[in-house]
Order: structure tokens, then C-alpha cells, then sequence
């Protein structure tokens, strides 16, 4: 038996939606404290006008600012079993996930949507770090596959943006079984293919990165994030020194082989539609090579 | 239970002289500790077993290949950067099969343990793994994954080379290897570090070994905002085989010697010896697609059932 077919075809619905902040609230930029309007804030895409930090944002928003003409369709995310070890700490995670659900109006830590960039057909899983730090647990790796599969049904590069501390540690051992569930997505894609475009927002860290996040055909991060594995904290305690100054940045990263690109938000667009012109004229042309592609990645 | 033990200990000194009195209070005492130590293993809490599973005198990968792997060949390095001891590897045979046998070794002595980086892998190690997988593949050869660690080692160095790049790269290797793979969690299964090598065909689990997102102390500092909760946060992950079981993420647990491992390696070996030889059998007849379609869907299902 296949995991989807106790789910329903994704529903399609198209989302509209309009920042609801009023324009005059503002923000410090947490890394330079410069005051930021909204206003500005929302036309700068989120990234502070004095020193260039890219503030965190909100997956939808993500998703709006690459599709062309902000116009894309939510594709239904698959329902997923809710608590499975009826895991509770100092709350209940029944009620940890509710809340998050509440405050953000989402059903779990992820977003998926199809659209076009730059006239190219696209797939894009986003996670949210407002919900429970973007963390990955049951719910995320159903969606991440469904996102997966729909990119192959439609021939589609798959393009994942990651912002997320890891596993969702209140699923325990079922959030650690996602790592393996979206590298089988991520097999598919290739076996299809298929470009899989990685997108590191700040952070990526955990067995997000362990994961799906570090196994793009093209790695592309926002300048400034911090992706890594373990935690810094974690690090520090265990080997007693300072960290090098950048250590675990995207530029860091780049300049240690691990990624393609460090791309500014202003400009991630174009760049995804010119790789998806670079890549669109041969993927997917001959099933043999994809065979070959998916036979040594 | 270490009263009992030394008072066995005395008796068995005084045995020496073949009195009969002294061999059957010996017989007495022995069966106290034997009803003792089922007692209290038959309802270690989560968190007794994160104590079982970390003994330092459990067996480790060495020992395991010692006694199960005739013409053992260890095979180093992972053509990239360099030789990585905290994941071992290498050819050989087991049970008469030649086999590709690898995993976590903690090591035994202080020193030995310094050595191994207390089981805790740079890249290289998830490195070397993928490549011995592949070297498997090529020549038709089952392999075998034996994890044991407390997780990937969080330093400056393994992050600079890539530590979530490596265990990703080994997850997918894991998963599209066209041989037989059987893993088996012997010890500490620790997060990212564990799944690494362990996406297998068949996962086997130790009676009293654990298997864990995060370390009881690592999810305590933060879901609990202290250390000093592990007991409370060991409870709440599940992280027993028991619990694997249940949720079908192992198929399969390796009964322990009385008392765990630690108390009878020899034992503890054999049965896992026999039980990674009896899974390898009923994978031996399969083909290389229909292994790995079998191996994805059975990750698939993962998380589609609870404890509830
Ligand atoms: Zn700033």
C-alpha cells in the first residue's frame, strides 16, 4: 500500500493574500537595530535597508515574491497523523501544535505551491520558521513527498526553500524516519529528471540538513544564513573554543565548497528563472539520460 | 545486586575445596541474582536503558566482528580526505557469506575511546561508509551496518566539511543500494549519525540498545530548559526497541544475555549473529530493483502509524 493513497487528490486552491500589518508598525533590524517601517520593510523584501541582513520570512511571502506576478496556487498539504507518541514536556504537544496552528494559520511547518518563474512551471516546498522553528516532523515529510511527486507528475523542477532548526523532537523517533522519507523524495525527482533546486534561508540546521536540504542539484543560500548541522551552542560546549567569525554562514559555506551560489534576496528570482532555462532545455528530454543521472548522482 | 555478586564471588573462592555446602549455597546465591536480574530487566525505565545501552563494557563493533567475521579486512579512507576511526569498515565473511560489514566503534579503553572519537564520525566516516556501500554494489555484496553512537560529532572541522552534506549523501546511498542491506542498532542509535548507516533493508535493535532523535539531555535542555530532566525527556521519546517496534520502525529485536549484553558479550554476539545471518537469508533471493522499491516503501510507511 502506498502512504498517499489514504489521502484524497490534493486540492487545488488558488490564495490570495494581502499583507495584513498595518504599514506603520516597525521593526528592529535584529542584526545592525536600525528601525524599519513595514512599509519599506515589505518593499526591500524583507531585508534591513541599512546593513543588508535578510530577515526572516514567512513561507507564503517567499513563495509570493518568486512566482510570476505573485500569482501561484497552494497545492493541499496531506494529512499526517497528529502526535503520534502522545509526546507531552512541559505542555502537551497536542496543545504546542494548536497553538502554532493558531498563530500562524497553518496546518503544519510547510508550504507547497505551483506557479510559473519566469514562464517556467515550478513546484516549491517552503517551510515556516514560525511554526514550531520550521521543524520537521511527520506532517512536513508527507508534504515534501506530495510536493515531490507532484513536480514529477508535471514534469516540473522541484525547488525547496528550507528555514529550520531540524526534526521536530516531539515526534521523536518518526521525526528522525523523515530524513530518510525525503531523500526518497528527492530520488524521485532525480530519477524523473527533474532539476531540485535548494533555497537555505536562515537557519538550516538539524536533520533538515542532513537531509533534503543538502542533496540539490544547484545549492543557493540567502547571504547571512546559518546552516550547519549540530548547533553552535552545542559545538562550543563540546570542543571549549571560540568559533572562527562567520563560522557556519552561507558565505562560510560557499567559500567550503558546500554550496553553488549565496544569492540576495532581491535577485533570487531571476536567478531561479535563469537556471530553470538552463536546466528546462535538457531535463526531462530523454528518459535515458535520466536513468543515467539517477544511476551516479 | 553488586552485595549478592561479591558474596557469589567469596563463595566460589571458597568452592575451591569441593565442599558441598559451600556449592550449594553458590547455587542459592546464583539463583537470587538470576531472579533479581530478570526482575529489574524486565522493566528497565527508558531511561535505565540509555544507561544499559551507553555500558562501556557493552560490545562494540570491534568486538562483534572479532567473534562473527572470519578473514576480516578492514578497509580505510575515504578517498576525499582522510580515514575517519569512529566508523569502521571492511570485507569479510559471516556465516560462510562474504559480506561488507561496517559501523560505529566507541572503543573499549580510555584511550581507545579517544581514539574512536567515542563513536562520534566526522564526514569522512559517512564517507567512507558510502563508499564501501557502492564498492558492496559493484561486487554483489550484502552489506551489513552496525550503529552505535551517541551522534555526529559537533565540531569546527566536521562542519567545514560538510557533516549534514555527508550524512544526507549517506541516507541516499543507503536507500538506492541494489545489495541486501541489514542494519542493526547494537548500542546508542544518536539522531542524524545513526540513520546515516541505518536505512537498511531489515533494522534490527538490541534488547536493551536505544534509538533516538536527540539524546534524552539534549531534548531536556531544551524542551525541559534543563539537563537534569533526561529521565523525564528519555520517557518521552520512545526511544526503547520496545517502542521501535511499535511504531515499525525495526523489525526485528535481538534478545540480550540476562542482565544485558555487557554481562555476557559472548551470548549477545551469537544472537546477533544469528539474527543478522537469518535476515540476510531471506533477502539473499532478491534482485537489486526489487530490494530497493521495497526498502523506499518500507521508509514511506513511516510515521503512518502511532503509538496510540
Ligand atoms: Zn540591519
Amino acid at each position: 500500500m502506498n502512504w498517499l493513497s489514504n489521502l484524497v487528490r490534493p486540492k487545488l486552491r488558488a490564495l490570495v493574500r494581502k499583507t495584513d500589518v498595518p504599514d506603520n508598525l516597525w521593526t528592529n533590524c535584529p542584526s545592525c537595530g536600525q528601525m524599519l517601517y513595514h512599509r519599506d520593510l515589505e518593499a526591500n523584501l524583507h531585508v534591513c535597508s541599512k546593513c543588508g541582513h535578510h530577515l526572516r520570512l514567512r513561507a507564503h511571502k517567499r513563495i509570493e515574491m518568486l512566482f510570476d506576478e505573485g500569482r501561484f496556487e497552494t497545492v493541499a498539504t496531506p494529512e499526517a497523523l497528529v502526535d503520534p507518541l502522545r509526546f507531552r514536556d512541559r505542555k502537551r504537544y497536542g496543545e504546542r501544535l494548536r497553538d502554532a496552528q493558531a498563530a500562524t494559520g497553518m496546518a503544519d511547518a510547510i508550504v507547497l505551491a505551483e506557479g510559473t518563474i519566469g514562464g517556467h512551471i515550478a513546484v516549491i516546498a517552503a517551510l515556516d520558521f514560525e511554526f514550531m522553528g520550521g521543524s520537521m516532523g511527520v506532517a512536513v515529510g508527507n508534504a515534501f513527498l506530495a510536493g515531490a511527486r507532484l513536480a514529477v507528475r508535471r514534469r516540473a523542477p522541484f525547488i525547496a526553500i528550507s528555514s529550520s532548526g531540524g526534526a521536530r523532537m516531539q515526534e521523536g523517533i518518526l521525526a528522525l524516519m523523515q530524513l530518510p522519507r525525503t531523500v526518497i523524495a528527492v530520488q524521485e525527482v532525480r530519477e524523473a529528471g527533474l532539476p531540485y533546486i535548494t533555497v537555505l534561508a536562515d537557519p538550516t540546521t538539524g536533520g533538515v540538513s542532513a537531509s533534503f536540504a543538502m542533496l540539490g542539484d544547484i545549492a543557493i543560500a540567502e547571504p547571512g544564513a546559518v546552516i550547519g548541522f549540530a548547533g553552535a551552542r552545542v559545538i562550543e560546549e563540546t570542543i571549549r573554543q571560540t568559533l572562527p567569525d562567520g563560522f557556519q554562514r552561507s558565505e562560510y559555506l560557499h567559500e567550503h565548497g558546500m554550496l553553488d551560489l549565496v544569492v540576495p534576496r532581491s535577485e533570487l528570482k531571476p536567478t531561479l528563472a535563469r537556471l530553470l532555462r538552463l536546466l528546462g532545455e535538457s531535463s526531462g528530454a530523454s528518459s535515458e539520460g535520466a536513468a543515467r543521472l539517477a544511476a551516479d548522482p | 545486586m553488586a552485595e549478592l555478586e561479591a558474596r557469589l564471588e567469596e563463595l566460589r573462592h571458597l568452592s575451591g575445596g569441593g565442599d558441598i555446602d559451600v556449592v550449594e549455597e553458590v547455587g542459592r546465591v546464583q539463583s537470587r541474582i538470576d531472579r533479581q536480574l530478570r526482575q529489574t530487566y524486565a522493566k528497565l525505565s527508558a531511561w535505565q536503558k540509555v544507561q544499559v545501552a551507553r555500558h562501556p563494557e557493552r560490545p562494540h563493533f570491534g568486538d562483534y566482528v572479532g567473534t562473527l567475521v572470519e578473514d576480516w579486512t578492514p578497509l580505510a579512507g575515504d578517498r576525499l580526505y582522510g580515514d575517519d576511526s569512529a566508523i569502521l569498515g571492511g570485507l569479510g565473511r559471516l556465516r560462510g557469506r562474504t559480506i561488507v560489514i561496517m559501523g560505529h566503534e566507541k572503543g573499549a579503553s580510555t584511550e581507545m575511546r579517544v581514539k574512536h572519537n567515542f563513536g562520534m564520525a566526522h564526514p569522512e566516516g559517512y564517507r567512507k561508509a558510502r563508499r564501501l556501500m557502492r564498492m558492496a554494489e559493484r561486487f554483489r555484496l550484502p552489506v551489513i551496518t552496525l550503529v552505535d553512537t551517541p551522534g555526529a560529532f559537533p565540531g569546527i572541522g566536521a562542519e567545514e566539511r560538510g557533516q549534514a552534506e555527508a550524512i544526507a549523501r549517506s541516507i541516499d546511498t543507503c536507500l538506492g543500494v541494489r545489495t541486501p542491506l541489514v542494519s542493526a542498532i547494537i548500542g546508542e542509535g544518536g539522531s542524524g549519525g545513526a540513520i546515516a548507516l541505518a536505512a537498511g533493508d531489515a533494522v534490527l535493535m538490541l534488547e536493551h540498545a536505544v534509538y533516538s532523535v536527540i539524546s534524552p539531555e539534549g531534548c531536556a535542555s531544551i524542551l525541559w530548559r534543563s539537563a537534569d530532566q533526561a529521565q523525564l525527556a528519555a520517557e518521552a521519546l520512545r526511544l526503547t526497541a520496545q517502542d521501535m517496534q511499535k511504531l515499525g520502525v525495526i523489525d526485528e529485536i535481538v534478545p540480550e544475555p540476562l542482565g544485558g549484553a555487557h554481562r555476557e558479550p559472548k551470548t549477545a554476539i551469537e544472537a546477533l549473529g544469528d539474527a543478522l545471518d537469518g535476515a540476510l537469508s531471506r533477502l539473499a533471493h532478491l534482485d537489486g530493483a526489487v530490494l530497493v522499491a521495497r526498502r523506499r516503501e518500507k521508509y514511506l510507511q513511516m510515521g503512518q502509524k502511532g503509538l496510540g
